[in-house]
Formats: C-alpha cells, structure tokens, sequence
C-alpha cells in the first residue's frame, strides 16, 4: 500500500511505492488520491520527526562526539578525529549508511571538508566523499543554487539571471550578490569552502533511551514485534556506546488499541549493549509472552546507565575469555525464558528450622560461608512436607515405615510466627528407600514426609 | 611378508570385543573405584549422554554422581541441575563436599522447556556437568541432546530417567540402571563402548544409617518400628 505523509493539505513526503503512482511531495492532497486512490496518509507529526532525529543524533554520537542537528531532517557529525579508529571516511560512512538502514530510516549521506558542504552535497542527493579542499570547489560547483539559498524570490531572482549552479553564482560579483541577495548567501558559500568558520551547537546524548515505533500496520505475531523492536534496539547500542555504558535491564512496552499496555521487562545478567543480545534476549521472552491484543505501537525504555568499556581485544587478537562471558549469557538467555525465579544458586542459611537452613541465591550471589555440622540430611528436601497416613501408630508410605535413626528434636522459631516442634526420624520403606520423616510434636501429632536421601 | 596377530591388534582399527574403548581425557572419575574400572576411560564420560535409570528414588542414587560433582565444583567446574523432581537440600549437598558456589539449579515447569533449557546449556559453555531429570523423553529429542553434548566443551551429562525406559532405544553412550541392595547399590551396565557386562556391580554407597537389620546405629531410643515418645 502506497504511503504518504501530509501536512495542511500537503503531501510532505512520501514512499517509493507512492512515487511509483506519480505522488510527489510538495502536491495537494486531492491530485495525490488522483494519482493513487489507495493512499495511506499520516498527518505529521512533528514531535515525533523531532524524536526520530534525536535518536539518530544520539545513536551518531558512537562515532564522534561533535555531532550536530540540523532540523528538521538533518544530522551533521565531525568526523576527522575518528577516522582513523573507524578506518578511513569511507569504511566509516558505510558503516553509517548501515546502521541508519538498520533503524529503518533511509538517508542520504555525503561526506565533505566542511560541514555546510557535506549537509549541500546530501541535500543536493549526491552521495559522495569528497576527500580534501581542492576537490571540495569543483564538488560543490556543480550543485544547484537551490541548496544554498532559501526564499522562492531569490531562487526565481538568480533562475532568471540564468544562474543554475552554485559555479555560476560564484562567478557574479560578489557587490552586486550581497546588495541583490543579502551577505547570508555569501557567507554561507565561505563557510562550505571552508574560508570562513562555522560555529554550530553539538548535540548531548541523553543520560537514558525512550524510543517508540508506530508499527506499519497492527501486529499480532511476536516476530514482528521483534522485527521492530530491533530498529530501536539498534539506535539503543548506538546511544549505549555513545555514552560508553550498559545496561542491566530494559523495558519493551506494547501499545494495544484497546488493552492497556503490556511491560516486559528484559534483565540481563552483566551490562550489556550489543543488539543481538539484547534481541536473542527479547526472543526468548516474547516466545512464552500471548499478545491480549494486536500490537499498534511499540517503545523500548532504558534507564540506569551503567559504566561499560569498550571490549578490549587482549595481545594476541583473542577474544575475551568464553567461559565466564558464556555463562553470564546462558543464565540471562535461561532467565529470560523461564522467569527470573527459574535459575538459582543454592546457600546455606544458618538456621535450625530445617525448610530455612537454605535459601536460593541470585546467579552470581557468592554463598554465605557454611553453618555448623548438624545430623544426617537428606539430598531432596519436599516443599511442602507431604502429609503420611498412620496406621496403629505406625506411618504408612506404600507400606509401614520402619524407624531407623532419631529423634531427631527440632523446636524453633516462635518468634517469628513460624514455630515448629517436630521430633525427626529417618525411616526406611519397604521399596527400601530412606526417608526423612518426622511426627509434629503434640497430642494427636501427625506424621510427614520431608526428605528423600537420594 | 609375516604379520603377526599383535601387530595387527595393536592397531586402532581392530576392536576387540573384549575391550573398553580407551577415551583419555574425556572422562571425569566416578569416585568408585569398582564402577571406574568397568566404565571406558575409568569415568563418567564427558561430552556425550549418561542415562541413570531407576525405579525409585531414596535408594541412594544420588550418590552415584556425587564424589564426581564434588570433584568437578572443587576445582571451579559448574554444575547445573535441571528439572530436579524435588529440592536439592543446600545442607546435605554441602555435607557431601560439594562447593555450592559452583552450582545452579534451574527449574523448568514443562517438558519442552526442560528440552529447550538442557540444549541451552549443553551448547552455551561455562557448565561442566549437567544433571537432568526427564519422565518422559522421545528418540529424537534424546539424540538432539546427544548432538548438543558433543558439540559442548565436555560436559558430563547424566539423565535421570525412570526405569522402564531401559527398554528403549536411546543414542546415550553410556546407560546404568541401578537398584538398592545390601551395603549400597546394584548397578548394571546396560550399555557402555565396550562389551557388555552380565553381572552387575555392587557400589558401597554412603547411608546416614547401617540400614543392614534395621538397627539404628545412632539413637537406640527409636529401635522398633513405633516410635516412643522421648521425655522431653
């Protein structure tokens, strides 16, 4: 379906397939549906043109700091420092023009000395690398006018003086240019060849990421989702390393038309920030996640920047040693499908009651050092203890229990709410296993199952 | 030109029926001296599927792989626990040696979670030794685990599963089946690389009491098969 964006009754832009119909920007709505009866079309939206920019400036700022918005569609980044890091303009333009196409948006790039002659070049839709300054004059000479000046009265003003070209506008004399055109124009033509300076505001990535991506249409698959939630997971890496940081957790919100938004929360289990981590991650979790309803927007929140180096490659080229690094990932990839409380480590807790004397730890979590020695234990501990039927005062499983060791006298916790008072044995049964069991103390004391020594 | 029979035997391409295929290095030691001598490399194998099969629980079948894990987590090795019918008790695993540091246990609510978290792991890295419990497990998902514990680095794998299943095929290199008796365990080599072995082997198996009698070693006050009360 061919989409258009439009504003007061204008196309502003729109979609190749629109374009395929005829649509151009800048016509009345009612010649595009001429053209195209079946036009989608948006009202636009600046705030969230707005949005889209700053996430691509925030996403930039990986590359170089001095990075630059140049409203409304705009983004300008120096780049000198960082070439050699990212070896050479043109590996790091690609890279660029890469990772823009990842997030979903489509740009046209240029590269210049200066930054007014790059934002000329792309406007002019040249998609060059112009590498030094003598190659710059000859580059820019042979744009259209258009790019440097704005204002129809004096673009209709040069067309009519038969001046096409920036070359021709530079041959006029400069006296006559300013009084006709206003000094603007011709500073502006300094300061792309780099004759005069042009101070511009850099841009600050934010200290956190919130993002949303109206989806095309609405989705009811979790692949989708994840489709789109990549797009914005990229621009999150790119603000990550900007920031040169991490995180421990993120939200995905889904919008519904109807249902309140639905929160999944994403932990993992070291900072991190490459995107296919974090879509492996959000793989897992939307897999056992039911959409209530079709999904008709999406946001990604993260907060809580933590401090997250570069990954440094050690003498010999190797990468970082996988073991470590492999676990931390397996226990995220596992906890993020099986629920957090799914993976635990196991410690010891220093107390009598036998249900309290262990308590799970969080991966990672060191163990609290031992308690003391107490009587024999078993290995499968039953939570909670099975009750035992009793037959002639003797406990029955599957047959009578015969009593081999005990008693064993726990009584504890009366401060707590939690008290016990149980005499524990341990018990064989005629399958030959043995049990732990134990009678609560008292008149008419029932007999339970709570261990297994496995 | 005379070749002789051991020239020829002494090469890898012969197997004699007799022998245990020798597996150097791929194989972590049981602790039990009487089991490693029957098992090829003298250990539980490493990278490839041990079944454990049995009819009940609470005859001590635990303690098969304990002095193995209790190595493997000395030493810094992970283990993992996957699916475990009932809780591991932190206190008696402690007791048993085992370095609780390096041990996680991973509860999956459903049969192809399970599945899905035991390939995880096999395939992740940075676990040692996988203990699992399975009811029921089909061929092809046996021989999925089986491939993803080879490409693993070494892990030893040891699946639990219930007795019956020894009538099964299964792609496990190595399967035991063990049942209680005097002293211990009964464990019969169902299957190892090597032949087979017709008689089973009595394993001394650690108890918490001389169940031989039914005497109790530790507190003559609960002999018999009623327990008094003890005066408070």
């Amino acid at each position: 379906m061919p989409r258009a964006v439009a504003d007061g009754g204008r196309v502003i832009a729109c979609d190749l397939q629109a374009e395929t119909f005829g649509v151009r920007p800048g016509m009345g709505l009612a010649a595009a549906w001429a053209f195209a009866p079946q036009l989608c079309v948006w009202p636009y939206n600046q705030a969230a043109e707005r949005a889209a920019l700053e996430g691509i400036a925030a996403w930039m700022c990986q590359f170089t700091p001095r990075v630059s918005l140049q409203p409304p569609q705009g983004v300008l980044a120096e780049t000198e420092g960082s070439l050699r890091l990212f070896r050479g303009a043109a590996a790091l333009l690609e890279r660029i023009r890469d990772g823009i196409d990842q997030m979903g948006f489509s740009a046209i790039s240029a590269a210049a000395p200066t930054a007014r002659a790059a934002w000329w070049l792309a406007g002019a839709g040249r998609e060059v690398l112009v590498p030094d300054r003598a190659a710059l004059e000859a580059a820019l000479a042979a744009l259209p006018v258009a790019v440097a000046c704005d204002g129809p009265d004096a673009l209709g003003l040069l067309r009519d003086i038969g001046v096409t070209t920036i070359g021709e506008l530079r041959g006029l004399p400069r006296e006559g240019v300013a009084r006709r055109f206003g000094q603007a124009l011709l500073d502006g033509l300094e300061q792309a060849l780099g004759n005069a300076p042009e101070p511009r505001d850099f841009f600050m990535p934010p200290a956190r990421f919130d993002a949303q991506l109206e989806l095309p249409g609405e989705v009811t698959h979790a692949a989708g989702v994840l489709f789109a939630a990549r797009r914005l997971l990229v621009q999150l890496e790119g603000l990550l390393a900007a920031r040169q940081a991490g995180v421990r957790r993120f939200l995905l919100v889904l919008l519904h038309r109807e249902a309140r938004p639905s929160a999944l929360e994403i932990g993992l289990a070291s900072p991190g920030r490459e995107t296919e981590r974090f879509v492996q991650l959000l793989r897992e979790r939307l897999a056992v996640h039911a959409l209530v309803e079709p999904v008709e927007a999406i946001r990604i929140e993260a907060r809580d920047f933590v401090p997250l180096h570069g990954r440094t490659v050690d003498l010999f080229g190797g990468a970082q040693s996988g073991g470590e690094e492999g676990w931390a990932r397996l226990i995220e990839r596992l906890r993020a499908r099986l629920g957090g409380a799914a993976v635990h480590g196991l410690g010891l807790h220093p107390e009598h009651r036998p249900e309290r004397a262990w308590r799970p730890l969080a991966p990672g979590e060191r163990p609290p050092p031992g308690g003391g020695s107490t009587g024999a234990r078993p290995l499968w501990l039953l939570e909670p203890p099975r009750r035992l039927k009793e037959k002639k005062g003797v406990p029955h499983d599957g047959g009578p229990l015969e009593l081999l060791a005990g008693p064993e006298r726990i009584e504890s916790g009366w401060w707590d709410g939690g008290e016990i008072a149980r005499d524990y044995f341990i018990a064989r049964a005629p399958s030959a296993a043995l049990l732990w069991v134990y009678r609560e103390r008292g008149t008419a004391g029932a007999w339970y199952l709570h261990g297994v020594f496995a | 030109m005379k070749t002789s029979l051991a020239d020829i035997l002494s090469q890898r391409s012969v197997w004699r029926g007799g022998a245990l295929a020798p597996e150097p290095g791929r194989t972590v030691p049981t602790g039990f001296a009487a089991l490693d001598r029957e098992l090829p490399g003298a250990g539980w194998p490493r990278g490839a599927l041990t079944e454990i099969l049995g009819r009940r629980e609470g005859v001590g079948e635990l303690q098969l792989v304990l002095p193995a894990l209790a190595a493997l987590s000395a030493s810094g090795r992970r283990v993992v626990w996957l699916a475990p019918p009932h809780l591991p008790y932190a206190p008696a695993l402690a007791a048993a040696g085992i370095d609780l540091e390096h041990l996680s246990v991973v509860h999956a609510p459903g049969r192809r979670d399970a599945l899905w978290a035991a390939e995880q792991v096999l395939r992740g890295g940075g676990c040692h030794a996988l203990l699992a419990w399975f009811h029921d497990i089909r061929y092809a998902e046996l021989r999925r685990l089986a491939v993803a514990a080879e490409t693993g680095r070494g892990v030893f794998v040891a699946l639990f599963r219930p007795a019956q299943a020894a009538h099964e095929a299964s792609p496990a290199c190595l399967r035991i089946a063990f049942e209680p008796a005097q002293e211990g365990l009964a464990v019969h080599i169902l299957k190892r690389r090597g032949a087979l072995l017709a008689k089973p082997l009595g394993i001394k198996i650690e108890r918490p009491v001389h169940a031989v009698g039914g005497t109790s070693f530790s507190t003559p006050c609960a002999r018999g098969p009623v327990a008094r009360p003890c005066p408070a």
